[in-house]
């Protein structure tokens, strides 16, 4: 795996990541205000958000600019594949978790809270009415009375919508490995349009669950696992899609050539990450 | 340590790369450069250190005697808490994240990490974290008091103060994960040609698996402390059984990040003994090979052992002979590691300089902590000692003698390359010996205080365990004043030390054992813009 490093591109004096920080605390420290009830809250929020967009632009553009002057060599690709192949890993991690917690509360906390294993007298003091069945929203009614999340309404659409966009990202690379400029474009636009398709047919789904079926984040367990999973992968899908929202303007600017383009790359593959995530959504938050 | 660069700037000629450190006290700022970054580290660790090491001194004498001397209660519980996340996450972590950064682009012939932008972002996200966390201490409610832990319900109940320690938490983890993805690319992409995995120095190994468990850990601590954030905010039930959910989900949680966490802490500290105990037995480390793999499967299991921090919370008795079991096989992997030092030692032309005094009493006292933890493994028996000052003895010989001693024993071991001054050997020396002595004093009499019953985060005890708590805290208060002589010797290490010319060797042969020893002391600015040809490897 060794590569050569005689000319290995090594950068300076870097202010962009110092703007990224004070972004991060800036946000994190309005919404911590706000969550606290603080007036500033907001305004220190929305600051660190306007200084994250700022940042972003500025920091994408160096990376553009420098990569398109060719100043990186063989060895900088491989340490930018590594880095973000190793960062798909840890957001893996992280929805693993809310997995792990469906899986928890379906297979063992709720049937115990029925009586399963050696909790019959749990059960028969504490929650004697209670009958563990999924979707619940636990013995304390927490949240009233809910409709679960159907399948094969605009779920099914989404997954659709998904898995196209998959393939047409796929197509767009073939497109930029042919050379053919055109092709890529064109599906880029249609894996963004695609993705905030998506978007939008959640936002729907949230909204009928808010508005029709008393289906909240506060609904009990059921509540909390089914928006934690979606809504995080719903960020995730907006994330991706603006990435590859740069990534297609930098093809229109003409970007990216068949051996270096790693912004693509990268895009695609936290794409794919996306579209996977939702599979495991589909299969153990809606169908099972 | 800007003085000391100009004053050797004519190391550069050779490296030179036209780019030099930017001018003024901007230049610590926005540098990408590792060794800059390493001494950011570094220096942010030993602040923390004694930052987290002062709140243990309120701890230590508020139970100088029974009954309430100095503080109320509540902030004694807060000590306890930041005392915690404050080493851990503030000291002991960056100080190896700082090592990582000077030592392995030298150990490896890389120019630099992999990653450099990313590199300064990670270390002002962990300044972000530590400053967020710092913050609540002065918040209404006051800090967080419900044990590092951050266990529901009794979490939920922190004021102002939750929200800032659950951000800092997604700071700290961000930072952590940046940095150890960098990391993990630099040792995997940027090793000079001649140095296949297997060539390369321990500390480089143990790190590759440490940043591996990092990047796999952190978002799990990070979804963990988002679902607190939700069931106080937000009307979740995540850990709340009226709503279906259960507190025990987060203990599982946490602590299958908390299992390897605390392995983020030890395996380095086996790499950097590993790599300091060879130059001074003059031998090469036996075992090389069963080293890396001891590593790795310690790695491994830590991911599998989890549940024996709820021996008592209430699990089947099968979760708990599983994890008993599991738990005891981490003594063949570790077992492995302690029988190799000695027999690196063994025969060996031995000297004892101050690097080498604090690596044999690691062997020894960390050993000494892993027998305390077979014993907790033993389930049954764990319900005696659970939450009782045995498990403090216990994580505190594992972390102080071991980990802290190591980071000493790599400050006097690598600082005369890092500052290319000699420190004061007999300081050093005075430094080993009362902190080796004190930290038993500190920590031993806890064994008999968890034997006998007293439990642990109380600010206030039983007339029956005064005198070992008094004994406790006498060995604290000279543990703690001790490091002082460290702080001592950084500062007139930077400044000049002894005076005396320091060789790129430094120890005795020490070029046969790296490649950091081959290059000139202080490294300029800039090393290996070409790699080198040859390595030094000290094993088959």
């Amino acid at each position: 795996m060794s590569t050569s490093n005689a000319t290995y591109y090594i950068p300076h004096k870097a202010t962009w990541p110092v703007l990224a920080t004070a972004g991060f605390l800036t946000t994190l420290v309005g919404f911590a205000n706000y969550l606290n009830g603080s007036s500033i809250g907001s305004v220190l929020m929305i600051a660190g958000l306007v200084i994250l967009v700022v940042m972003l632009a500025g920091w994408f553009t160096l990376q553009a600019t420098e990569s398109e002057t060719g100043i990186y060599n063989h060895g900088v690709g491989v340490s930018y594949r590594m880095g973000m192949m190793w960062f798909i890993f840890s957001e893996i991690m992280f929805f693993a978790v809310f997995f792990g917690t469906l899986w928890y509360t379906r297979n063992l906390s709720v049937p115990w809270l029925g009586g399963a294993g050696s909790n019959v007298a749990t059960h028969e003091m504490l929650w004697s009415g209670f009958n563990a069945t999924w979707p619940t929203n636990g013995p304390g009614n927490v949240g009233g009375h809910f409709e679960p999340m159907g399948a094969f309404g605009l779920p099914l659409l989404n997954t659709l919508l998904l898995l196209s966009s998959g393939v047409t990202c796929t197509w767009a690379h073939h497109g930029l490995i042919a050379k053919n400029r055109k092709q890529l474009i064109q599906g880029l636009i249609a894996t963004v349009g695609l993705g905030f398709a998506f978007v939008l047919c959640q936002a729907f789904e949230y909204h009928e669950a808010y508005t029709e079926m008393g289906l909240t984040l506060g609904s009990g367990i059921y509540g909390s696992t089914f928006f934690m999973l979606t809504g995080f992968h719903g960020f995730h899908v907006c994330v991706g899609a603006i990435i590859l929202s740069v990534v297609l303007f930098r093809s229109a600017k003409g970007h990216f050539t068949p051996e270096n383009h790693f912004a693509f790359e990268a895009a695609a593959w936290y794409w794919h990450f996306v579209d996977v995530v939702w599979l495991g959504l589909f299969i153990f938050v809606y169908l099972m | 340590m800007s003085a000391v660069t100009a004053e050797h700037g004519h190391d550069d000629h050779h490296d030179d790369h036209a780019h030099g450190p930017a001018k003024g006290w901007l230049r610590w700022i926005i540098t990408t450069n590792h060794k800059d970054i390493g001494t950011l580290y570094l220096l942010f660790a030993l602040a923390m250190f004694f930052v987290g090491g002062a709140m243990a001194m309120i701890i230590r004498a508020e139970l100088f005697e029974p009954g309430m001397q100095f503080v109320d209660p509540k902030f004694f519980n807060s000590m306890t808490t930041m005392h915690a996340l404050v080493m851990v996450f503030g000291a002991v972590m960056p100080a190896f994240v700082g090592l990582a950064n000077w030592m392995i682009p030298m150990m490896i012939g890389a120019p630099d990490m992999a990653l450099p932008r990313m590199n300064n972002m990670s270390f002002w996200l962990l300044v972000s974290g530590v400053l967020l966390l710092a913050s609540t201490l002065f918040m209404e409610g006051g800090a967080p008091a419900g044990g590092w832990t951050l266990y529901p319900p009794l979490v939920l109940q922190t004021g102002k103060a939750l929200p800032f320690a659950i951000f800092s938490v997604h700071l700290l983890g961000i930072s952590s994960i940046l940095g150890a993805i960098n990391i993990v690319a630099t040792i995997l992409n940027m090793r000079a040609p001649a140095m296949p995995l297997m060539k390369m120095p321990m500390f480089v190994w143990t790190w590759l698996i440490t940043g591996f468990l990092l990047i796999a850990i952190m978002p799990v601590f990070a979804g963990a402390v988002t679902m607190l954030l939700t069931d106080k905010f937000f009307h979740t039930s995540f850990f709340d059984a009226a709503g279906g959910g259960d507190p025990v989900l987060y203990q599982h949680i946490f602590w299958f990040f908390g299992h390897p966490e605390v392995y983020v802490m030890i395996l380095p500290t086996f790499g950097v003994a590993s790599t300091i105990i060879p130059v001074f037995a003059r031998k090469p480390l036996f075992g090389y090979s069963s080293m890396v793999y001891a590593t790795a499967s310690i790695a491994f299991l830590s991911f599998i052992v989890w549940a024996h921090h709820m021996f008592t919370v209430g699990m089947p008795i099968s979760g708990e002979l599983y994890f008993m079991y599991a738990t005891m096989l981490i003594a063949i992997p570790t077992g492995v590691k302690v029988f190799n030092w000695t027999a690196t030692m063994w025969k060996g032309a031995m000297t004892f300089e101050t690097p080498m005094l604090f690596s044999i009493s690691f062997v020894v006292l960390f050993t000494l902590g892993g027998f305390t933890g077979l014993m907790m493994a033993v389930a049954p028996v764990d319900f005696q000692y659970h939450d009782t000052y045995f498990i403090v003895a216990h994580f505190h010989y594992t972390l102080v003698p071991a980990s802290v001693f190591i980071l000493m024993a790599a400050g006097y071991y690598w600082m005369p390359k890092w500052t290319g001054h000699m420190y004061n050997e007999k300081i050093g020396q005075l430094h080993f010996w009362l902190s080796a002595i004190s930290v038993n004093i500190l920590f031993f009499p806890q064994h008999f205080l968890g034997l006998a019953g007293m439990p642990r985060r109380i600010p206030d005890y039983a007339i029956q365990f005064a005198d070992w708590n008094m004994i406790s805290s006498i060995g604290g208060f000279i543990f703690g004043a001790s490091q002082l002589l460290f702080l001592w010797i950084v500062v007139d290490t930077i400044k000049g030390g002894t005076g005396e010319k320091v060789s790129n060797e430094v120890w005795e042969d020490a070029h046969k054992h790296g490649l950091e020893w081959t290059l000139p002391s202080p490294p300029p600015y800039h090393t290996f813009s070409t790699p080198p040809a040859v390595i030094p490897c000290d094993h088959d």
